[in-house]
């Protein structure tokens, strides 16, 4: 079986311009969503509110769920708490609220499924994500960008394709992000996580088409660059699709089949994957052209040597 | 003829049977079970074992089984709800002579835990596990800082013989809590010398002085910003502190950060052995140094319960011979920087290091004491929650114990030895005194077992997906690139298992993150596996003999795959060194599954399809 039996040829860079235009289009997008709907941030970020309560008899879980739930609290997440009579509720900030009330309301709740239920404790959760974690996140960004930029500027001797790895590496998590202010599909920590996955593929992508792109310059270094990076996009066209399809299978399994709490991490994982794919055929080249890539930049020895043939 | 050294099949045969090894006890599973211990840690017998069951069976709670190990119970039982049920029965008739605990036990045969494997732990989203919240005591940190200013400027106006009436410690400015030393001079006293004298040991602090009949009162206020520095030094200690011993436990991603203003936030996935967690946790510990009164009798104190004015009482020592100490502080534990186990013309002894303000103070005691002894005092803290009428009530015990007691042989500042001790007391001193340098006291304030997050039906789920969609993977590449796809299969396969094993020899707990990282891994294996096929079939496409194609193809895909890998490593490595909590457990398997991805795609790849293709003299076409 083989999807790809003739070498395409299509004209990436002939079209960049469009491809550019598509990409600020959907990054302004995603900015413009982010700023006005926002992410539907989940407990982890924002806080909540934690209640205990305990049972006479071993709490009955589903009735609880649907009693809170009817009594207007929305994703409240129900488990036991250390016994099978007690139970613990989390829920996001009720900033409207006091917290006797909240006790109330949930206290006339539980009483629907049991009249001896008390709810035991209220207590209101601080954001999860506290500055350190954040502070060490945006470190951690900063330094992933810094060194990867410095890797490729190293192995290519060319800070060009570094800039272009490094865009299409900020581009498919913006995309992501837009994606999640539009649906608002709650955002986790395992979101997250999805996210870092994104960048990976997206950075792992990006490097195959560029070890290309050095592969074609070094066969051929007087070929305008234009139809090097072409040629380089289309030779790597079917390993870029076939992986990503291959990935996918496992997201989308994971996205039908693994039930409501892993559905927002395993759409940002589709999405990213679609993101990534996009960027690294459409884009990542492309900035580097723009940035005026030649043979030259990918081999500098090559322009000595030339120098030292002159008489 | 493709040829492959022969070191290397004999490399990758014996990382496959290691990684086989150290993977195999995740095939297991854990189970539920309930972990008894006595408070005072002494051992469970095997009589006590055999009553626990007896009790079980009475009750009718079922349960598979239970043992003794490391002088603990445990009891497995085969589902969350019996264990629920044994926890509340056994909670009923033994909870005087046990601490119970939920947990989970592997259910791995006894053979391989004889070998010392364990299964990856689950982490706290995928198994529940501990939540602690702790409370810094902020008042002490501060109380503390005072009463060393005070300490201070009484010597000050001491030495400048200026006369004082009183010295106390208040609130000004609204606070709640004492932020001011207010020093009221006797009748005669000269405000200015007083000012002179204080000037040096209260610097950094607010003057204001008052003229009242009794006599000239100061008030030297800590400033605001230096009070808040003080409790934020304290937390971070203790954050420090609190990650050290979490570390200890042998816990993989756990979380301890701040919360909110005066308190820490300590996760431990995976973990839900709260008797073993509270005991190394929960215990809060100081220390004080304090001159013995050697003219008092103590044993006298004790019987008439007349505690001479400026002393202490302390009957719980570690000769068990009550002692009066005078009740001023030389040094305290947040004053001590280290305590050793060192040698000493007497035989084993402690060495002990102060910090610089705490050596000036023990110079001058030690010159006018030299000769009499000097008591070291633990004080250790801890929270006791207990079950009264459905109510739990939680009470602070306090404990004050005198761990040494030791003669003054010389003048010495912040280096000195404490001697005369065996070895095992100078181990266990040295363990104390290490304990006792915490700065602040904490408490526990909240406690919380976790169930999963994710809820039971949730991981199973997700585990299905994953190997559903691992199958498809299987398949669609068998399909796809034929003989070679299988190939491929082989070697995801062997990828998962060595990376399961690397994350099994780490004790890393496998969390959502950690999937996905998974995942990650999975896609980045595929995509060696194709772009060595891919660039194989091209070199076929240009009319290249088979074998010389299987050559080029992987050749000419190494600096791809090396390159895309090693980019992708950098960011795993940077993040897992800046990130915390869910980024690093991610960060964890993406960079250990990029090395066991490049082993198994270039080398066990490499071997397979060289064992079946290199031996072959004419070779047609490929099945690609």
């Amino acid at each position: 079986m083989e999807f790809f039996s003739h070498q395409t040829n299509f004209q990436f860079m002939a079209t960049r311009k469009v491809w550019f235009g598509l990409s600020i289009v959907l990054m302004l997008a995603s900015f413009a969503l982010l700023i006005t709907r926002g992410l539907n941030l989940a407990i982890d970020f924002t806080g909540g509110v934690t209640a205990q309560a305990t049972f006479p008899v071993t709490a009955d879980l589903s009735a609880v769920r649907s009693q809170i739930a009817a009594a207007g609290f929305r994703d409240a997440v129900v488990e036991n708490f250390g016994s099978s009579r007690a139970i613990a509720i989390r829920l996001p900030p009720e900033p409207k609220q006091t917290s006797a009330e909240l006790r109330d309301r949930l206290q006339r709740a539980l009483q629907k499924v049991n009249a001896g239920a008390t709810v035991q404790s209220l207590s209101v959760v601080g954001p999860q994500v506290g500055s350190e974690l954040k502070k060490s996140a945006m470190w951690a960004l900063t330094f992933t960008l810094l060194f990867i930029f410095l890797y490729i500027a190293w192995r290519f001797h060319t800070w060009r394709l570094s800039l272009g790895a490094i865009l299409a590496v900020l581009h498919d998590p913006i995309l992501v992000l837009g994606f999640f202010a539009l649906t608002q599909i709650s955002f986790d920590l395992n979101v997250v996580a999805a996210v870092l996955a994104v960048i990976g593929y997206s950075l792992n992508d990006t490097v195959v088409v560029f070890d290309r792109i050095r592969e074609r310059f070094e066969g051929n270094r007087r070929l305008a660059a234009n139809v090097v990076l072409d040629q380089a996009i289309n030779q790597t066209l079917s390993r870029t699709i076939m992986t990503k399809v291959v990935t996918s299978i496992v997201v989308v399994a994971l996205l039908v089949l693994g039930g409501p709490v892993l559905r927002g991490f395993s759409a940002a994982l589709l999405i990213g994957i679609l993101a990534g794919t996009y960027s690294s055929i459409y884009i990542s080249s492309a900035i580097a052209l723009e940035c005026g890539l030649t043979a030259e930049h990918l081999f500098p020895s090559a322009r000595k040597a030339a120098v030292d043939e002159l008489p | 003829m493709l040829e492959y050294a022969r070191w290397k099949y004999i490399l990758i045969a014996a990382v496959l049977a290691v990684g086989l090894l150290f993977a195999l006890p995740n095939v297991f599973g854990e189970a539920p079970a309930l972990q008894l211990a006595h408070a005072d840690h002494s051992a469970v017998t095997a009589a006590e074992a055999h009553d626990v069951s007896a009790f079980l069976q009475q009750e009718k709670v079922p349960f598979r089984g239970a043992y003794v190990q490391n002088g603990r119970l445990i009891v497995r039982f085969a589902d969350v709800p019996d264990q629920l049920r044994g926890h509340d029965a056994i909670n009923g008739k033994f909870a005087k002579k046990y601490i119970s605990a939920l947990t989970l036990v592997p259910r791995t045969p006894a053979w391989l835990r004889g070998l010392g494997l364990k299964p990856m732990p689950l982490g706290l989203d995928l198994s529940g596990g501990l939540d602690l919240l702790y409370e810094v005591d902020i008042k002490s940190a501060v109380r503390q800082i005072l009463q060393t200013y005070t300490q201070d400027a009484s010597r000050a106006l001491a030495e400048a013989k200026v006369p004082v009436a009183n010295v106390t410690d208040v609130a000004t400015g609204g606070s709640t809590l004492p932020n001011t030393i207010q020093i009221t001079l006797g009748p005669q006293a000269s405000l200015s010398a007083a000012e002179h004298a204080i000037a040096d040991p209260l610097r950094g602090l607010t003057l204001t002085t008052s003229a009242e009949p009794g006599g000239a009162v100061i008030q030297a206020t800590l400033p605001a910003d230096k009070i808040r520095a003080r409790e934020n030094y304290a937390i971070e200690q203790n954050i420090s502190i609190l990650r050290n011993r979490v570390n200890q436990l042998g816990v993989s991603e756990p979380i301890v950060q701040r919360q909110g203003n005066n308190r820490i936030d300590v996760q431990l996935p995976g973990i839900q052995n709260m008797a073993e967690v509270k005991h190394l946790l929960g215990q809060t510990a100081s220390l004080e140094f304090h001159l013995n009164d050697v003219v008092n009798d103590a044993l006298e104190a004790q019987q008439t319960g007349n505690v001479p004015l400026g002393d202490k009482l302390y009957t719980d020592t570690w000769n068990g011979m009550p002692i009066l100490l005078k009740r001023e502080v030389i040094a305290t534990g947040d004053q001590l920087t280290d305590a050793t186990v060192g040698e000493s013309t007497q035989g084993p002894a402690v060495n002990v290091t102060l910090d610089s303000r705490a050596g000036e103070n023990m110079l001058r005691t030690t010159k006018a004491n030299v000769g009499k002894p000097m008591g070291v005092v633990l004080i250790t803290k801890h929270s006791v929650t207990k079950e009264l009428d459905g109510q739990k009530v939680t009470k602070e015990v306090t404990t004050e114990k005198v761990i040494n007691d030791a003669t003054i042989d010389g003048v010495f500042s912040d280096r000195f030895q404490i001697t005369g001790l065996t070895l095992a007391d100078a181990q266990d001193l040295a363990i104390l005194l290490r304990s006792g340098s915490f700065v602040t006291p904490i408490n526990l304030v909240e406690e919380r077992v976790i169930g999963p997050s994710l809820g039971r039906e949730n991981i199973r789920m997700g585990i299905a997906a994953l190997v559903i969609g691992m199958a498809g993977v299987l398949v669609f590449m068998a399909l796809y690139y034929k003989v070679f796809g299988l190939v491929a299969d082989a070697v995801l396969v062997a990828n998962v298992v060595l990376l399961t094993a690397l994350l099994s020899m780490m004790h890393a707990s496998l969390s959502l993150p950690g999937i996905a990282g998974i995942i990650l891994t999975v896609g980045i294996a595929v995509d060696a596996n194709v772009l060595i096929y891919e660039r194989i079939r091209e070199e076929l496409r240009k009319g290249v003999s088979p074998q010389a194609a299987i050559r080029a193809g992987f050749e000419k895909a190494f600096s791809a795959i090396a390159d895309s890998n090693v980019t992708t490593g950098i960011a795993g490595l940077v993040l897992w060194i800046f990130g915390t909590g869910a980024i690093r457990g991610f960060a964890v398997v993406l960079v250990l599954g990029i090395a066991t991805s490049m082993f198994t795609s270039l080398m066990g790849s490499r071997a397979l399809v060289t064992l079946m293709y290199g031996g072959r003299r004419k070779l047609a076409r490929l099945h690609i």
